[in-house]
């Protein structure tokens, strides 16, 4: 029997499971696909906001001003990529402007600190690539850029070690409410005091299990180009004044160096279409070039979209059913999400707080999480030492981000660590450079193949279904 | 560690290098190559065709490889395999890594980067669609095959008309896949004839031209690929779809030369190869740094490519013992009408007296003339039936016979 | 009477030809003569140079590259592929070493890419 079950490994989950496990529950994350992050949290903007957007009282403002906060010293513990570049949003004419002063009085409404109006020329001298049609600037200091899988994977591999339990490929399909709640998955039933529902894209789907009082979550789908490193468009993160639909197309640096443009955003009723489009990929481009002219499209390594879960509503859905104690819905939590997790993690404690759940501090909780040593960031001394430690980390495996067979196999062996070839890009980056995998995927697999004890054949891309060769040839078996 | 010359890749690039230099007087030389074995991409291109120009025969390109290999290791020539080269910088310190040695720093007194190229990915052409398993580029697949013994699948679309492209159509096919198309975005094929008619026409493989791949379907394999016709501008035109369903789709949709080493060094890039700015001799713009094969510009022919490194090995010889001349006149090519571009851009006159110069067309002509200007008077004209983008073309010049003074351009163009 | 579209691959020109097959031979569409020739050999006994690979044991290589030293007729290609396909090659291997002799009694043999040591 578990204190609190957790529905979703994504951002929300880890964050709420890695807050719990700070104290003595018996806690367990269900997580429906093959790896934790594997859904919105690996497919966005990847910014943490200053928290002026949010429309001032609604939990959005309140948990993004709140959770931006938290990031310096958590991605410190966790061993996470966070920098803190700062925000512009752009005027081009005088309605923008007025909009810009409406977002600066928000935001110093929302208590975000470090927000300026920059001219013309202020934001010309820090982004000279601007287009010069502008007129001013909301420029945000405390906005930054993160690893949000990255950051989610640290989480759960923190929570984990902090004793709370992961199921991956456990989708739920039922919940019954007994005296207690009883989970089910397709091979397994599990008994809970306690359920969060962070099933991001199908919250509605596992609200509808328990409560009569149901939400619909519609995705919403944003398209990106992520463009080569050796592209430097900008240095801070660039946005265009937000519409209805949302913040808009943005260009940034990303927490590794690359540049990633976008996103559109296009309602959906398919909760599974992630696929990218000419048209959507296209208006990325054409708005992008309103903030900096000239974008070298030729510099495109990859394309992806991710699907936002947004409700009709304009806030967050986090509050204890009303008609079912102890079901706890995390809802629609959309931009800013991420930026708010820290801070939803710390609410979503209050709530279960105030349903009964005790709340007893453990005194041997490990708050440090050591991420997967960066080769290419040592020292000449370092990487010495640490390739006659272990020799695998003197063996280039992917070429254009320079990572060693050392940290693939890190990568592989820790605590949910990563079974396919994505599980392996998401956590080491092997992959995400210019050649996209083309020169280090047959070596990874192997390497896979090796550690797991699996056949090349059997190894897959990312979710079910995508394995990536038919068998050897000449149809032997080997 | 000091070393007199430093080779980057131990593909026939910096294979021929290497022992080119051995042969002019060079001693201590170290050539290093990531891969298990030497050879380069040429181990996994198991095709013939190789070596027509060189050997007077049609070897495959293990054969080819084998042949070079044979002749390093007998003059000697130490080399590394599995290792990495990470950085170099314009004091010509390589920075080498592999399991052994560590993290280790070489000092040269003279480099030669042969690292050749890279594939275009799905990514760099924004194919839209889905991002299922089931994607490869048409030499990550050649190597799974060839090397590694897999197949990468049943059905197969394949986009792009190049070579490799062609060959992995036929290859696919004898291992027991069912190629459904190639598809080519332009009107014309960058491969060679021999390959169309054997590679796809043999096998009653369809080649759509002006075609291009507009959609991936499938969410975690390939499912089908939407293939539509474009117009001048090379959009898709409406109603001309067709769906093929498939579980692959392979990639031959260009080479990219791989210089990001070469740019740690210092090494200015032409943005019309894609590669080095390289003197007759193959030096780049650092001194003592040279470049020749796929990281200077795409070849057709690895005979050209042997010939390219020879050149850079001997150079790097001359530098080495102090007899590479690069003072007195310099004359820059210039890519004229009709030419994509021109290798090498700069020639020192006083080091050469034929230089044969390496261009491609940027286009089909037919019945035209390549010609050759310094500044405004045509010194060369050759008449061609015919000049395809998929054919590197050279013309000789003999620098004796012409009056140069510095500054003076070679124009190379195209007349109809 | 049989009209036979072919492409002659004698040089980068190309040429388009059209064969017509009744009592004679004959062949339009050919620029030189190299081109006619072609044309009677494809029509009447095309060939091809066979390149594969063989399944390779006691090597770190699990594949052999392999080619005909000569041409094989067209027809027999892939009665050869799936001939090679069963067979297994043991490593140490030396270039040009013949793997078949004689394939379907082709009077051409399968040979061997390249070198391969075996496993230490």
């Amino acid at each position: 029997m578990y204190d609190v079950l957790i529905i979703g490994a994504g951002i929300i989950g880890t964050s709420i499971a890695r807050e719990l496990s700070k104290y003595n529950l018996k806690v367990c994350v269900l997580e429906k696909d093959n790896d934790v992050a594997n859904g919105t949290t690996k497919a966005n903007s990847a910014i943490i906001h200053a928290g002026y957007d949010a429309k001032n009282g609604t939990l959005k403002a309140r948990l993004n001003v709140l959770g931006n906060k938290m990031f310096d010293e958590l991605c410190r513990d966790l061993d996470v990529p966070f920098k803190r570049i700062g925000s512009l949003v752009l005027a081009f004419d005088d309605n923008d402007v007025n909009t810009l002063h409406k977002l600066y009085d928000n935001g110093i409404k929302n208590g975000v600190k470090d927000l300026y109006i920059l001219s013309k020329e202020e934001v010309i001298n820090i982004e000279p690539n601007v287009n010069k049609t502008v007129k001013a600037a909301l420029y945000a200091k405390t906005a930054g850029i993160i690893g949000p899988f990255e950051m989610a994977i640290a989480l759960a591999e923190n929570a984990y070690e902090n004793g709370v339990e992961f199921r991956l490929n456990s989708e739920v399909i039922d919940i019954k409410k007994e005296d207690v709640y009883v989970v089910y998955t397709k091979n397994e039933k599990f008994k809970a005091r306690y359920v969060v529902n962070c099933a991001g894209l199908y919250a509605d789907k596992i609200n509808d299990m328990v409560s009569k009082n149901r939400f619909k979550i519609i995705p919403r789908r944003g398209e990106y180009y992520l463009l080569d490193k050796s592209v430097k468009l900008v240095n801070h993160i660039i946005f265009q004044c937000p519409t209805k639909l949302g913040k808009g197309v943005l260009i940034t640096p990303t927490v590794h160096g690359n540049t990633l443009i976008g996103p559109n955003a296009e309602d959906l009723e398919d909760k599974e279409a992630i696929n990218t489009t000419r048209e959507g990929l296209r208006f990325v481009l054409d708005t992008a070039k309103k903030s900096v002219e000239d974008i070298p499209v030729g510099m495109s390594i990859t394309n992806f979209a991710g699907l936002r879960a947004r409700t009709e509503l304009d806030d967050f859905i986090i509050k204890e059913a009303e008609d079912s104690k102890g079901f706890i819905n995390v809802a629609g939590i959309e931009s800013p999400g991420l930026s708010a997790a820290p801070a939803i993690a710390l609410y979503v404690l209050d709530i279960l707080k105030s349903s009964g759940l005790e709340f007893v501090r453990k005194n041997n909780f490990k708050n440090k999480r050591k991420g997967i040593i960066k080769f290419s960031d040592l020292s000449f001394e370092e990487k010495n030492e640490l390739i006659k430690k272990d020799s695998r980390y003197g063996r280039i495996i992917c070429r254009c981000e320079e990572i060693t067979e050392g940290e693939i196999v890190d990568a592989i062996k820790r605590p949910l660590g990563a079974t396919t070839l994505d599980g392996i890009k998401r956590r080491v980056r092997a992959g995400m450079g210019r050649c996209q995998g083309g020169f280090c995927s047959p070596r990874v697999m192997e390497i896979l193949s090796r550690e797991l004890k699996v056949k090349m054949e059997d190894i897959i891309k990312d979710h079910e279904g995508s394995y990536i060769l038919t068998g050897p040839t000449k149809k032997e078996v080997d | 560690m000091q070393y007199d010359l430093v080779v980057v890749g131990g593909g026939p690039a910096g294979l021929a290098a290497a022992i080119e230099a051995k042969e002019n007087g060079v001693e201590k030389i170290l050539l290093i190559e990531r891969d298990r074995e030497l050879g380069g991409i040429l181990q996994q291109c198991i095709h013939n065709g190789f070596g027509l120009h060189i050997f007077k025969q049609q070897l495959t390109g293990p054969e080819y490889a084998e042949r070079f290999i044979n002749i390093l290791k007998e003059k000697n020539i130490e080399y590394i395999t599995n290792t990495m080269v990470i950085d170099i910088t314009d004091k010509k310190e390589v920075y080498i890594l592999n399991e052994k040695l560590g993290y280790k720093k070489i000092n040269a007194k003279a480099v030669i980067l042969a690292m050749g190229c890279r594939e275009r990915t799905r990514g760099a052409i924004s194919i839209p669609g889905f991002r299922p398993s089931g994607i490869f580029t048409a030499g990550t697949a050649q190597r799974f095959l060839n090397i590694e013994g897999y197949m990468v699948g049943k059905k197969v679309v394949i986009l792009g008309s190049g070579d490799i492209g062609l060959i992995m159509a036929r290859r696919l096919t004898l291992e027991g896949a069912k190629v459904l198309a190639v598809v080519e975005i332009m009107p014309y094929s960058t491969g060679l004839t021999r390959n169309i008619v054997q590679c796809l026409k043999d096998f009653n493989i369809p080649l759509l031209f002006e075609h291009t791949v507009i959609d991936i379907k499938g969410k975690s394999r390939v499912e089908g690929v939407v293939v539509a016709k474009v117009d001048e501008n090379k959009n898709p035109i409406k109603g001309t779809e067709i769906y093929y369903e498939c579980d692959t789709l392979l990639l031959s949709v260009g080479l990219i030369p791989e210089n990001e080493l070469s740019k740690k060094a210092g090494v200015i890039i032409d943005k019309r190869t894609s590669g080095p700015f390289v003197t007759e001799s193959m030096e780049t713009n650092i001194e003592g740094i040279f470049a020749c094969g796929n990281v200077v510009h795409v070849h057709d022919l690895v005979d050209y490519v042997t010939l390219e490194a020879k050149r850079a090995g001997k150079a790097a010889a001359k530098y080495i013992n102090g007899t590479l001349k690069r003072d007195g006149i310099k004359v820059v090519t210039i890519n004229g009408r009709g030419i994509r571009y021109v290798v090498p851009q700069i020639i020192n006159v006083n080091n050469s007296n034929e230089v044969t110069l390496f261009f491609r067309v940027d286009n089909i002509y037919k019945d035209c003339k390549l010609e050759v200007r310094l500044n405004e008077k045509v010194i060369k004209s050759i008449k061609k039936n015919k000049v395809t983008p998929g054919e590197m073309e050279t013309v000789n010049i003999d620098f004796s016979k012409l009056d140069v003074k510095q500054d003076d351009k070679l124009f190379v163009e195209v007349k109809e | 009477m049989e009209k036979i579209n072919l492409i002659c691959i004698e040089c980068p020109m190309g040429c388009n030809l059209e064969v017509i097959k009744d009592k004679d031979i004959e062949v339009k569409g050919n620029k030189c003569k190299r081109g006619k020739d072609y044309a009677l050999k494809e029509i009447e006994n095309p060939k091809r140079v066979l390149t594969t690979t063989v399944i390779l044991k006691n090597s770190y290589l699990k594949r052999l590259p392999v080619r005909s030293d000569g041409e094989v007729p067209k027809s027999l290609l892939f009665d050869c592929i799936d001939y090679l396909n069963k067979i297994e090659v043991e490593a140490p291997v030396k270039m040009g070493q013949v793997i078949v002799e004689n394939i379907l009694n082709t009077g051409i043999n399968i040979i061997a890419s390249r070198s391969v040591e075996k496993l230490p």
